[in-house]
């Protein structure tokens, strides 16, 4: 017997942690002196009051949509991929070398080039840790964390010895040419006769992680790959009762994850940058880690709590771009719906089963 | 007539929605065996635990020596002359006797005064109640019998009056269950109390004096155990008739379908837990697998299913095959007709979380049958053939969307046997197939396999319950530590001799 109905874990859940987030954020703004109202009418108008905002909330969207299926898919076997920040970078270094030394004719083709690229580069940044997973032992938490600092630093040397201009002062590549140049949403829409801000970053990019998640829902629950990494996720034994392979499915689950997290760089650094820089994915590859959480692993959740996300960026932004509340106090907020999506996701969960167990006994 | 050593009185204790234990009364003479006896799942294991002050009862009073007693932990239900002894043991395995007798109980800081009195108490126990160990030995060298018995001393040297046991003879050979009999019917003529949890008629039946029966949290009859009978027992289990005999034709063997030659098995330790087993199953033919858990059944049926290394010779039908580590694996055994009905359900049988449909193609999931195309699975066609094999397997309730872990424990059994017979395998390996699973389950699964026997498919049964292994197999083979000790017919031999067997004392060389 299940404790209580499916939309009450789904929807209920999230939306009390986050109200709950919410009241305490407001309670810290109380402390410095600050209005809450006039915060939360702030990061509102900027994040979605214009097409400008919505232009960088969905920006930051495609980023922890991809991020946040890497993080999902993982999780279905039963592994924790922290690595999505380096795996992300590694994606990005695949996007600029792509993007330089292929003489693409049209950016339709560039990023289907690009796309296999930075799946390929996420994808091998995260084959280390799983085959050391799979064939040493060695905890892939642990691992794929240290890869991290590795992929920092070897794009740190790249791009300050190889990849940077000569003559440039900047650890960065060089502008990509101009047809790899993704549209944005203003191009996009400008057809349709839809007016969408000029500068805003948000590009083709949000199509395909929206494809991305798609794709990712039919293969955990419409393939038999997708049924083996369920399987196994859920009982290692079981799984090789069953003739399923740890090694294969171990492997497998963080290539898709480490590529997933990788096709960010189609968004940043293709899309938006144009170039690869240093510390390009700013931390998305953690928020993806939230983002998944409060997705409850669950694509269709995930784009809906990276979309969340994306407008805690960006309204955070604004926030500290037009009021008195520090940068600082941005990643208290978001701290908050972490912790409170996450982190302590029982203390909301467990008063409420006892709620619907009471209110089923009463009917009974 | 005194008071009864134990009473209790309208007894209730529910989690969340399931109502564990309903308004039980009972009340337990002192000098006497009272035996509860229930299904998995009809609270046994519960009302003792509120007697032992793990749980809190929701309603209800407690009564020792006809006093009202309130035991709100398990300090207090020592304090009250109450003693468990559980179905796993609660001993420190590389402590002594000794050290495990007082600890808990010690009497000062310094631990010596303790240990020498607690000598001189154990002396006298033994001699009282003829319960002889060494009180210097460590626990992991002593016999599973043996380890019981310290068990049972933990509680009398804790002046225990009323002693619980919780199933205590699952892990105990024939002849250990004799010796705790004995020990037991000692306790009571010097005037102990003892409650007796079992799910086997037959040692209620032997033992005790009173039996209360339990079905579905409630107390549905407390009879004088020379009042009644196996099968009123069972019916009142149960709630409706039942057959405790399994019913079956002579075998008819044919061909031999699976040869094992000097099969051994190392674990992960370097431990040799199959030290060289062989044996032969034919065609139409049941062989079972008689032994104390953990003498290398569990090994030898993995091994066979593919899901360990080993090293030796294994035959399908005249053709070897390889042994996993070899490139074989489950999935490699499914293909060439091997179905295995795993030992544990819930961990290897099972992915608890998964609906029915996806655990009936699990294992099966590369069936052709169940592709829509080369990506996708075809689900719908799944859960069709799911709702077919719950309804011939009378899987209740039908609703292949539940989750495996909401069927009860007899329900998920018979998902798995479905699964696996339905296959129409050549060879069926069975471990366990009604551990923790309900009387009326037991019946269906019993005839299940007979039927695919009498369809003339070779299938290895290993089992610890010797009543299901003696009356389903038509050759019976013995292991103990790891190698079959000897084989016999069943209706050529019997539990004493069996039990000698299973406890490694006469080896007679294999062929029966």
């Amino acid at each position: 017997m299940e404790k209580m109905p499916k939309w009450a874990d789904v929807v209920l859940i999230p939306l009390i942690s986050l109200i709950l987030a919410a009241a305490i954020s407001a309670l810290v703004i109380l402390g410095i002196g600050e209005d809450p109202v006039a915060a939360v009418k702030l990061m509102v108008k900027g994040s979605l009051g214009s097409t400008y905002g919505w232009g960088y909330t969905l920006y930051y969207a495609t980023n922890f949509m991809f991020t946040g299926l890497a993080v999902a898919v993982a999780f279905h076997a039963s592994m924790f991929n922290i690595g999505g920040e380096g795996q992300a970078m590694l994606g990005g270094l695949g996007v600029a070398l792509v993007c330089l030394f292929v003489p693409w004719p049209h950016w339709s083709v560039a990023i289907l080039g690009a796309i296999a690229a930075s799946a390929v580069f996420g994808a091998a940044w995260a084959a280390i840790p799983a085959y050391l997973q799979a064939r040493r032992g060695s905890h892939i938490v642990i691992t794929t964390i240290m890869f991290n600092f590795i992929a920092a630093a070897l794009l740190n040397y790249v791009l300050v010895n190889l990849l940077r201009p000569a003559g440039s002062m900047d650890p960065a590549t060089a502008k990509f040419p101009a047809a790899t140049n993704l549209p944005t949403l203003h191009e996009l829409l400008a057809p349709l006769g839809i007016s969408f801000s000029k500068s805003a970053p948000a590009n083709v990019s949000l199509i395909i992680a929206v494809l991305a998640c798609v794709a990712v829902w039919a293969l955990i629950w419409r393939t038999r790959l997708g049924f083996e990494l369920r399987a196994f996720g859920k009982s290692e034994s079981g799984a090789r009762y069953a003739g399923i392979s740890p090694f294969k499915i171990t492997m497998l689950a963080m290539l898709i994850s480490g590529g997933l997290a990788g096709m960010m760089a189609i968004n940043n650094v293709m899309g938006e940058a144009e170039r690869l820089v240093l510390n390009a994915v700013e931390g998305a590859g953690f928020i993806g880690i939230a983002v998944s959480l409060m997705g409850r692993n669950h694509p269709f959740g995930v784009f809906l709590a990276a979309i969340l996300f994306g407008f805690l960026y960006q309204g955070g932004a604004e926030l500290a771009l037009w009021t008195n509340i520090p940068r600082e106090l941005i990643v208290v907020i978001q701290a908050l719906v972490i912790l409170f999506t996450g982190a302590l996701d029982n203390m909301v969960r467990m008063p409420l089963e006892r709620l619907f167990l009471a209110l089923r006994r009463k009917e009974a | 007539m005194t008071a009864p050593a134990l009473e209790l009185k309208g007894i209730s204790k529910a989690f969340g929605p399931v109502q564990a234990n309903k308004d039980i009364s009972i009340a337990v003479q002192p000098g006497t065996i009272h035996g509860i006896i229930g299904e998995n799942g009809a609270g046994k294991s519960t009302l003792m635990s509120i007697l032992y002050g793990f749980y809190k009862a929701d309603a209800g009073e407690i009564f020792i020596k006809g006093e009202k007693t309130a035991i709100p932990d398990s300090q207090a239900a020592i304090a009250a002359g109450i003693g468990m002894v559980f179905q796993h043991f609660k001993l420190v395995e590389n402590f002594t006797v000794l050290e495990n007798i007082i600890l808990g109980a010690e009497d000062g800081r310094l631990l010596r005064p303790s240990l020498s009195k607690a000598r001189k108490v154990l002396r006298q126990l033994e001699q009282e109640y003829e319960l002889h160990v060494d009180p210097d030995e460590i626990i992991e060298n002593l016999s599973v019998g043996h380890q019981q018995r310290v068990e049972i001393l933990k509680a009398l040297y804790r002046q225990a009056d009323i002693l619980i046991l919780d199933e205590p003879t699952g892990v105990l050979t024939p002849a250990e269950a004799d010796q705790l009999f004995r020990i037991l019917d000692r306790l009571r003529e010097e005037g102990k109390t003892i409650i007796l949890i079992t799910h086997k008629l037959r040692e209620i039946m032997e033992i005790t004096n009173t039996v209360s029966v339990m079905r579905r949290g409630q107390m549905t009859a407390t009879v004088k155990t020379a009042d009644t009978t196996p099968e009123q027992l069972a019916e009142l289990m149960v709630g409706r008739k039942v057959l405790l005999q399994v019913e079956k034709a002579p075998a008819q063997p044919g061909k031999t379908v699976l040869e094992v030659e000097n099969l051994k098995v190392t674990d992960a330790k370097g431990v040799a837990r199959l030290k060289g087993v062989s044996l032969d199953i034919r065609a139409g033919e049941i062989l079972g697998i008689a032994g104390v858990a953990g003498n290398g059944q569990s090994e030898l049926l993995e091994v066979l299913g593919g899901m360990i290394p080993g090293d030796g010779v294994i035959r399908l039908n005249g053709a070897e095959i390889p042994l996993s580590g070899q490139g074989a694996n489950g999935k490699a055994r499914r293909d060439i007709g091997i179905a295995h009905v795993p030992e544990d359900r819930q961990r290897d049988g099972l992915i608890m979380d998964f609906h029915a449909w996806e655990n009936v193609a699990f294992g099966y999931h590369h069936d052709p049958a169940y592709q829509k195309n080369a990506l996708f699975m075809d689900n719908a066609a799944l859960r069709e053939d799911t709702a077919r094999k719950m309804e011939k397997f009378d899987v209740r309730p039908p609703d292949p969307w539940l989750a495996a872990k909401n069927f009860s424990g007899g329900n998920q059994q018979k998902v798995v046997v479905a699964r696996e017979i339905e296959r129409n395998p050549d060879l069926l390996l069975v471990g366990q197939p009604t551990r923790g699973v309900d009387i009326g389950a037991i019946e269906f699964i019993h005839k299940q396999i007979i039927a695919l026997r009498d369809q003339g498919k070779a299938i290895l049964l290993v089992s610890v319950e010797l009543d299901e292994i003696m009356s389903l197999s038509d050759r019976i083979a013995v292991m103990f530590d790891g190698q079959i000790m000897g084989e016999r017919l069943p209706d050529q031999t019997n539990a004493q001799e069996l039990g000698l067997l299973m406890a490694g004392m006469a080896n007679d060389g294999g062929a029966a």
